[in-house]
């Protein structure tokens, strides 16, 4: 039995057949071909997987394709706008807050969600919000940084 | 602080790495993103036993299934004893194919013994299940004290001890290998100690915790050209593997690596690719296979645990007098731990006149372990720093006073052999002692206990072959090509190395990872070499370019080529060709084809040596007596890097190396049970460190210029792992006066502890 999803992704339209056990994960990486959304455990547990659903940050592994009918997915994919990186993506690059860059999309996409709602997060804040995303490169001291700088740049002050 | 006496306009700038926009956007691709038409999906079957003999597989069932195109097992893998030389070390492709897909024996849970290759990954995975081992389990041999018990099972029949095996070493062993150091009179040396502190240590087997699982996939041609795409950590090493093991040329196969989700040297041996190759040749059809995270604990390489023991002699006046350590380090499944590497490091740090060191290689079943950051090092330091420690308090010194009465400088033969070029310990150890962190107080949070602690590492660095070349554009921007996968920022390094040798802005140079057919042979990204080695095959490029374009300029101004220099980025006229105004590379390549067509600059480096480094590190450490969790509150790296050319990455590799050792020493650990079934193979139970876990890390750069490089470099990698294991457990000293010798300080650990010590 295939399940039929009408849902919207990155703000576009998106219709497409899953099976019925098929996780968001799958589907977005093996049948939309958004493969920005990385696969680390699926379990749960490493991050790499963020996406938002409704705007709410959930690991795509442990989200049914199916579950996403009638709402919005937005992925690393759909982040930026045009060419202008969103503020978190350009602090990444500025401070070198990523090695591999694997863990990089989930990160961006976690600490979008943070921004969306605390613009004047404190490293604490920073740190707790980010505990779900596992980075083993930078020791998170960059991408905390860049999470700050990000937040500052958007509310118009410069650090 | 620097000693590097050299002036730079780029190298030492902080430009966005070249590759970061594609992988913040997402559109960067990983082992697992790639995908073929026609592409089947594999699935491993693995041993479910962690010591068996295989008896019988039947996969008729498997393969009689709709859907399923291919299944191959150990028989589809030659048995082989060939070779593959890197560098000193050669691996051994027999124990890699047979590690791929076994022959006779299940070495490890996990050990992979049948594949599939269906139309979908669901197929595949019923297929697996329909595959029929039967197994004859045997006792499994899981640490050190069970493989060396004098009726212990031994894993591979045949085994025989390599190196300086002891005169009394029985002849069935599970010892693969005895190495040792020794110099002066050992019990002279420790006659004349004043303090002799002896401790037996152990740490773990930890896992490298890559977040990328390793995934590829394969195509078999109609005419036997085979193409790998694959995240590894050096895809000629995977080329040559695969050749080795499956008996093709290494010419007919073509690998083409991802961006690479993290490594630190477990992505060096090949696992899935000489599988994927084997399905892909049957079912005619390209094959991907992907290790889950469970596989990935399971059954790739983790580092070794180890059993270490160590004495240390020194006189009142503090000065070391004599050492001996013994060190046995776990190899898992097949010879070849990092055990003689520990021990080459173990005191590599100081100038002792008297010492023993021996290493253990010891199979057991388990993973056989890979190459982690600095492999054998932290085990060892951890164990040799902490007796340092005990010393340094007995003796009523400062741990970083002590250090430095003791530390090698330039000209010491080291214990491991060379005599000592320019070295950076002295100023390393300087710097931390300096250091605000050093002479902070240290003030407890109410109910807690702190600590500090400090510890040095040191690790040789590698050199070995590199390939690269520059490829200049008519309108002056250029690419530079080079065969090692970008870990961690080597690319905008590269890249800055060309803008200082030809003055091209760095957002105009393009650096690139090319596949094994379009660029000359690179060793693997490994031993904190790509910066060095593969970075001066980059400068010797763009000198090779630069040359050409002074040529051209000769031509234009139609003077011997000795009459024209450069300078910044410029070919200038020299004396006797004076009056000219200089040319800048856009103006040389404008005109590249009438002056004589396109410019490659190339060159190839076989460096055997390398720059050896050290680094220092200060933890601060929160104790909660009462439930025995700790954290670090606050953490200071300070390393001699030789030159930083991109300060960012260099401070990201300082960060990030010692992140992985705070975790090694907390939390980290492998823990089987008695039937040697891994317990916790996933994130939620094996547990790395995340962001709330750490404070920010402060980083030191020293620039103790290292004479084999144009501009000093070092490498960086490595050494940052090294000193965290001792920095945390010294620091666990200063603030529970517990002295612990086995890792992790998990809290159920040190609540015993504290109880016992009342
Ligand atoms: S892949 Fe979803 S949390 Fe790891
Ligand atoms: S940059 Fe490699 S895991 Fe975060």
């Amino acid at each position: 039995m295939t399940v039929h999803v009408r849902t919207t992704i990155n703000a576009e339209p998106q219709e497409f057949l899953c099976e019925p056990g098929e996780t968001l994960l799958e589907a977005l990486r093996s049948r939309l071909g958004l493969t920005g959304t990385k696969e680390g455990c699926a379990t749960g547990d490493c991050g790499a997987c963020s996406v938002l659903l409704d705007g709410r940050l959930v690991p795509a592994c442990l989200v049914l394709a199916a579950e996403v009918s009638g709402r919005e997915v937005l992925t690393v994919e759909g982040v930026a706008t045009g060419d202008t990186l969103h503020p978190v993506q350009q602090k990444f690059l500025e401070h070198a807050a990523l090695q591999c860059g694997v863990c990089t999309p989930g990160f961006v996409v976690a600490a979008k969600a943070l921004l969306d709602h605390n613009d004047d997060p404190t490293e604490e804040q920073v740190r707790y919000w980010l505990a779900g995303n596992l980075c083993r490169c930078t020791g998170y001291d960059k991408i905390v940084r860049a999470v700050l700088d990000a937040a500052a740049d958007m509310r118009g002050v410069t650090v | 602080m620097s000693t590097a006496t050299k002036t730079f306009e780029h190298v030492g700038t902080r430009p966005i790495r070249h590759d970061g926009l594609d992988k913040v956007t997402g559109r960067a691709n990983y082992g697992a993103d790639y995908a073929l038409p026609g592409m089947l999906h594999g699935y491993v079957v693995r041993s479910p036993h962690a010591h068996a003999r295989i008896v019988s597989i039947d996969t008729s069932a498997a393969e009689a299934m709709a859907g399923v195109k291919a299944v191959v097992t150990g028989s589809d893998i030659p048995k082989t004893n060939a070779k593959l030389v890197m560098g000193e070390a050669a691996l051994d492709l027999g124990a890699m194919g047979d590690n791929a897909l076994a022959h006779d024996k299940a070495l490890y849970e996990g050990h992979a013994v049948a594949a599939v290759a269906a139309t979908s990954p669901e197929i595949a995975s019923a297929a697996a299940e329909a595959i029929r081992v039967v197994y004859e389990p045997l006792q499994p041999v899981m640490n050190v004290d069970q493989a060396l018990a004098p009726d212990a099972l031994i894993l591979h029949d045949g085994m025989v001890t390599k190196g300086r095996p002891k005169p009394d070493a029985p002849t069935r062993t599970n010892v693969a290998l005895r190495m040792e150091l020794t110099r002066g009179d050992l019990d002279k040396g420790f006659a004349g100690a004043d303090v002799v502190i002896e401790r037996t240590f152990t740490t773990p087997m930890v896992h490298q915790g890559y977040i990328e699982p390793h995934a590829c996939v394969a195509r078999w041609g109609e005419d036997g050209q085979v193409v790998v795409w694959t995240s590894t950590q050096g895809h000629f090493v995977v080329r040559d593997c695969c050749a080795g093991i499956l008996g093709i040329d290494a010419a007919r196969i073509k690998v083409i690596p991802s961006e690479i989700g993290g490594g630190f040297g477990g992505k060096i041996p090949v696992y899935l690719e000489p599988v994927a190759i084997a399905l892909a040749r049957k079912a005619h059809r390209p094959v991907k296979l992907v290790m889950s995270r469970e596989d990935v604990f399971r059954a790739s390489g983790p580092t070794s645990g180890t059993k270490i023991r160590v004495k240390l002699g020194a006189k009142k006046d503090g000065s070391f007098v004599a050492a001996s350590a013994s060190l046995y380090y776990e190899a898992g499944a097949y010879a070849g731990s990092p055990a003689g590497a520990g021990a080459m490091c173990a005191i590599a740090a100081y100038d002792i006149p008297n010492f023993l060191v021996e290493a253990y290689d010891i199979v057991v079943n388990r993973p056989k372990v890979a190459a982690y950051r600095a492999p054998g090092a932290p085990a060892a330091a951890f164990a040799v720093e902490s007796v340092v420690d005990e010393v340094a308090r007995r003796l009523g010194k400062d741990p970083i006073e002590l250090r430095l009465q003791n530390a090698v400088r330039e000209g010491d033969q080291a214990a491991y052999g060379p005599e000592f070029g320019p070295i950076g310990l002295r100023e390393v150890l300087e710097a931390a002692r300096c250091h605000p962190h050093w002479k902070a107080p240290l003030v407890p949070q109410p109910g807690r206990k702190v600590g500090r602690g400090v510890a040095c590492g040191f690790w040789f660095n590698a050199g070995l072959n590199s390939s690269a070349t520059v490829s200049l554009s008519a309108d002056g921007s250029a690419n530079v090509v080079t065969g090692n996968p970008d870990i961690g920022g080597t690319r905008v390094a590269q890249a800055l190395m060309v803008s200082e040798e030809l003055g091209i802005p760095v957002e105009r140079v393009r650096p690139i990872v090319a596949d094994t057919d379009s660029i000359g042979y690179n060793d693997v990204t490994g031993g904190s070499r790509v910066c060095y080695a593969t970075g001066m095959a980059v400068i010797e490029a763009a000198r090779d370019a630069q040359a050409q374009l002074r040529a051209r300029a000769a031509k234009i101004w139609d003077v011997p080529v000795e009459q024209v220099g450069w300078e910044r980025g410029r070919a200038i006229a020299l004396n006797g060709a004076s009056g000219r105004e200089p040319l800048t590379v856009s103006e040389l390549a404008a005109k590249l084809m009438h002056t004589g067509g396109p410019i490659i600059g190339s060159a190839t480096v076989n460096a055997p040596m390398a720059g050896p480094a050290f680094g220092a590190h200060i933890c601060d450490l929160e104790v909660d007596e009462d439930t025995g969790v700790s954290r670090v509150v606050r953490y200071t790296v300070v390393q001699d890097v030789g030159k930083a050319v991109h300060p960012s990455y260099v401070e990201g590799q300082m960060q990030g190396g010692a992140s992985q050792g705070i975790g090694w020493a907390l939390n980290e650990e492998y823990v089987y049970d008695a039937e040697g079934h891994l317990q916790n193979p996933g994130f939620l139970d094996y547990r790395m460190p995340v962001a709330s876990d750490l404070p920010m890390i402060d980083t030191v750069i020293i620039e103790v210029a290292n004479p084999l490089h144009p501009y000093g470099v070092r490498g960086v990698g490595e050494v940052p792992i090294v000193p965290p294991l001792a920095a945390v457990a010294n620091a666990m000293h200063d603030a529970t006066r517990v002295r612990f010798t086995a890792l992790p300080l998990s809290p159920p650990r040190v609540l015993a502890a504290l109880k016992q010590r009342g």
